[in-house]
């Protein structure tokens, strides 16, 4: 057991490290946080600079375009880039971290040409379209209905926080083929694409004051039998799969960043009381981050992912909130204005959903005590 | 990297693991340390992992199972030595709470100007009636002797850490095995004709519990990585932290523990007590979490007043 980095390792964050500090300072200026087309812009931008210089879906394996970085290159690759300040993943969140996977582990041939070069290059962009009002937490319970007509799915119903939903080119849509089977076998996984009559996208306002996300009203939109991925209703499997992905990797950057957070915010923080709070944060901000790296390695040496990796999402988005309330008290009366000191309460702001979105910590929960520790599933009414 | 245990480590686990299932069942530990235990454990290599070759990530592995079993005894004063020995930090003519008095060989004191001995003979005090934990007598050294120094300041600094570091162990080992029990216990017992594991609210205290375990014992294993290769990291941060995490693991597991035990965790008979017990006693020794959470404040980033 060890943390070292091998040399090859760190020529590989030399190299990086090298190459970061020549191309941020090229990058264009950062555009308003509202203006959703010029976002797309700069984020597909730069992962476009990433798959120029060889860095494109560092983890994704060689022959689907990606450079098959070992587990420990990937950290190297997080590090350096969340410590360089590069941009974040943005609108390619979905395409790289959660469809492209997914297409490399259950999309035909022709599905794999068709996307996975693409989204490296950040020509195609993907949100995700799983959750409905109706859907949330139980997102088995999807509605949205899709019924065969030759060669076409025509799918009628609503999806709601719709991450990126106003630029998407794609979005993963989950939908039910088979409304007399039991919730979870009559569910199918189709690539929506975005631009197809019949779609009506209304962004939805987040307590940003931004539109991070959207809703989404199909009407009788006719979706290619060709964009299924996986079979018809074996598509709450293929949820999975693509669920999987968030226990891996997705949100290690995040974490790299939280740590940056916490060195930013400790110049702000005089009073002895929060110093101290501080140091219990960081402590236990660097016992996730350790956690994180076990994760990997275990799921690079074994294939399965180990009990931590249904542990680190809980963790590390409870640990945000009560980073972003030590914030708040920090700051006092400079949390008035949100851009006042920083990018700390907007950070507070944005971290609110970090215990929502991608199941919620009281699903978190269930699942470690059900999956992790075995004990018995609540009786279904 | 490989942050993992290696076959070798899983071996070295699950060899002192059914050594301690084996020889020291809770009916044994319930009756407390003596030397027998000493020596068994000694017999065992428990006390010279270093000066048999093993790393600081090996040694973390064994002490995590110590605590796992609860056995009692200054397991960390002891570590290196060929005697009963245990470490506190303090200096001549302090009145101090010694542990284990009656079975101590030598006591040493980690202060400013580095390492004291003092025989354990040239100790008295007054035993207290009702110690904390049953497993750890306690007496009330009123004046501690100066002892003879032994070790230089850079020592005993060095002593501190490795003695943090192995108590940090012990604390994840206790909050792991009070998980263990938990959903034990959880499975089995049932109210309202069902296990009350299956209501979320027992569900998710235990799952906090796995989190809060899981995330220390990965702190623990970094900080001791570090140890045997200080370059891989800051070494003063993850060893803070690794005792910050793993101490707070232990104690708040403990009172989880309890209050899944529902009345039984508030008796004598069930061992939830004597774990909780000894996660408060390990939080007195070699800095409480609040201690350590001050030292990871400094090395951070200094406050700058004129941002205020
Ligand atoms: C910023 C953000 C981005 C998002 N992006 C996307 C996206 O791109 N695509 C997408 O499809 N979805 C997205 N989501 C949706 C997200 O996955 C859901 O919000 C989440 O799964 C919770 O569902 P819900 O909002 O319907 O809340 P509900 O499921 O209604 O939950 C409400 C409350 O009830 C609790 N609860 C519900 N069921 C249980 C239970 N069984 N046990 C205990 N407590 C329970 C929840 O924990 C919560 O506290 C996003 C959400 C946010 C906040």
């Amino acid at each position: 057991m060890d943390l070292r980095y091998s040399d090859v390792d760190e020529a590989f964050r030399a190299r990086l490290r090298e190459w970061l500090s020549s191309e941020l300072p090229k990058l264009p200026e950062q555009p308003p946080r509202d203006d959703w087309s010029a976002r797309r812009g700069w984020d597909t931008d730069w992962q476009r600079r990433l798959f120029d210089a060889g860095y494109a879906g560092i983890n994704w394996p060689k022959e689907f375009g990606g450079q098959g970085a070992t587990p420990s290159q990937h950290l190297v690759f997080l590090e350096e880039t969340t410590r360089a300040r590069a941009p974040y993943v943005g609108v390619n969140f979905v395409g790289l971290l959660h469809a492209g996977p997914t297409i490399i582990a259950e999309g035909t041939e022709a599905q794999k040409t068709d996307h996975l070069s693409k989204i490296l290059r950040g020509d195609e962009v993907w949100c995700q379209g799983f959750s409905e009002p109706q859907a949330g937490s139980d997102l088995a319970a999807v509605r949205t209905k899709a019924v065969l007509d030759g060669d076409h799915y025509v799918v009628t119903g609503q999806k709601i926080w719709c991450s990126y939903g106003q630029i998407g080119d794609y979005g993963e849509l989950l939908v039910r083929t088979d409304p007399d089977a039991p919730k979870h076998k009559g569910i199918t996984w189709l690539m929506l694409p975005m631009d197809l009559p019949g779609i009506e996208i209304r962004p939805l306002k987040t307590v940003l004051g931004s539109s991070e996300f959207a809703e989404l009203f199909l009407d009788e939109v006719r979706v290619p039998v060709s964009c299924r991925i996986g079979a018809e209703n074996d598509g709450w499997r293929v949820t999975n799969v693509t669920l999987s992905f968030e226990r891996g990797t997705a949100f290690v950057s995040e974490m790299v960043d939280a740590l940056r957070l916490i060195d930013d915010l400790s110049p702000y923080v005089t009073d002895p009381a929060y110093r101290r709070e501080l140091g219990h944060l960081a402590a236990e901000m660097d016992g996730i981050w350790a956690l994180t790296k076990r994760n990997i390695t275990q799921a690079a040496r074994t294939g399965v992912m180990g009990p931590g990796s249904m542990m680190i999402k809980y963790a590390y988005s409870e640990l945000r909130q009560r980073l972003g309330e030590l914030s708040m008290k920090v700051l006092e009366r400079d949390v008035l204005a949100v851009d006042a000191v920083g990018e700390f309460v907007e950070e507070r702001l944005r971290t609110l959903a970090l215990t929502i979105a991608a199941g919620t910590s009281q699903i978190q929960k269930n699942i470690i005590g059900e999956r992790v520790l075995g004990l018995p599933k609540e009786p279904r009414p | 990297m490989n942050f993992d245990l290696t076959d070798d480590q899983v071996a070295l686990r699950d060899g002192i693991r059914s050594h301690l299932e084996g020889r020291f069942s809770m009916e044994r530990v319930r009756e407390g340390f003596d030397r027998s235990m000493f020596d068994e454990l000694s017999e065992a290599g428990v006390f010279s992992l270093r000066a048999d070759g093993f790393s600081w990530a090996d040694s973390v592995v064994v002490y995590e199972e110590l605590g796992r079993a609860c056995v009692p005894g200054p397991l960390v004063g002891s570590a290196g030595a060929d005697a009963v020995v245990d470490v506190i930090e303090g200096r001549g003519g302090d009145a101090v709470w010694v542990e284990h008095l009656a079975s101590l060989d030598r006591l040493l004191t980690i202060g400013d100007d580095g390492i004291r001995e003092i025989p354990a003979a040239s100790l008295v005090g007054a035993e207290a009636d009702w110690p904390l934990d049953p497993l750890t007598p306690a007496h009330r050294v009123e004046s501690l002797p100066a002892g003879e120094l032994v070790g230089t300041a850079s020592e005993a600094s060095r002593l501190l850490n490795e003695l943090t570091l192995l108590t940090a162990a012990q604390q994840v080992g206790l909050s792991a095995a009070l998980v263990d029990m938990s959903v034990g216990y959880a499975m089995t017992r049932e109210q309202f004709g069902r296990p009350i594991g299956s209501f979320q609210a027992v569900k998710h205290m235990c799952a906090e519990m796995a989190v809060k375990a899981e995330v220390a014992r990965a702190a623990v294993q970094a900080a001791a990585c570090i140890m045997d290769d200080p370059s891989t990291g800051d070494e003063m941060r993850s060893l803070h932290g690794a005792k910050i995490v793993a101490g707070e693991a232990a104690i708040m597991n403990g009172r989880t523990a309890t209050q899944v035990y529902g009345g039984m965790g508030f008796t004598w008979e069930v061992d939830v007590h004597l774990y909780l017990k000894r996660a408060w006693i390990l939080e007195t020794r070699f800095g409480s979490a609040d201690s350590h959470a001050d030292a990871v404040a400094e090395i951070l980033p200094p406050a700058d007043r004129s941002q205020r």
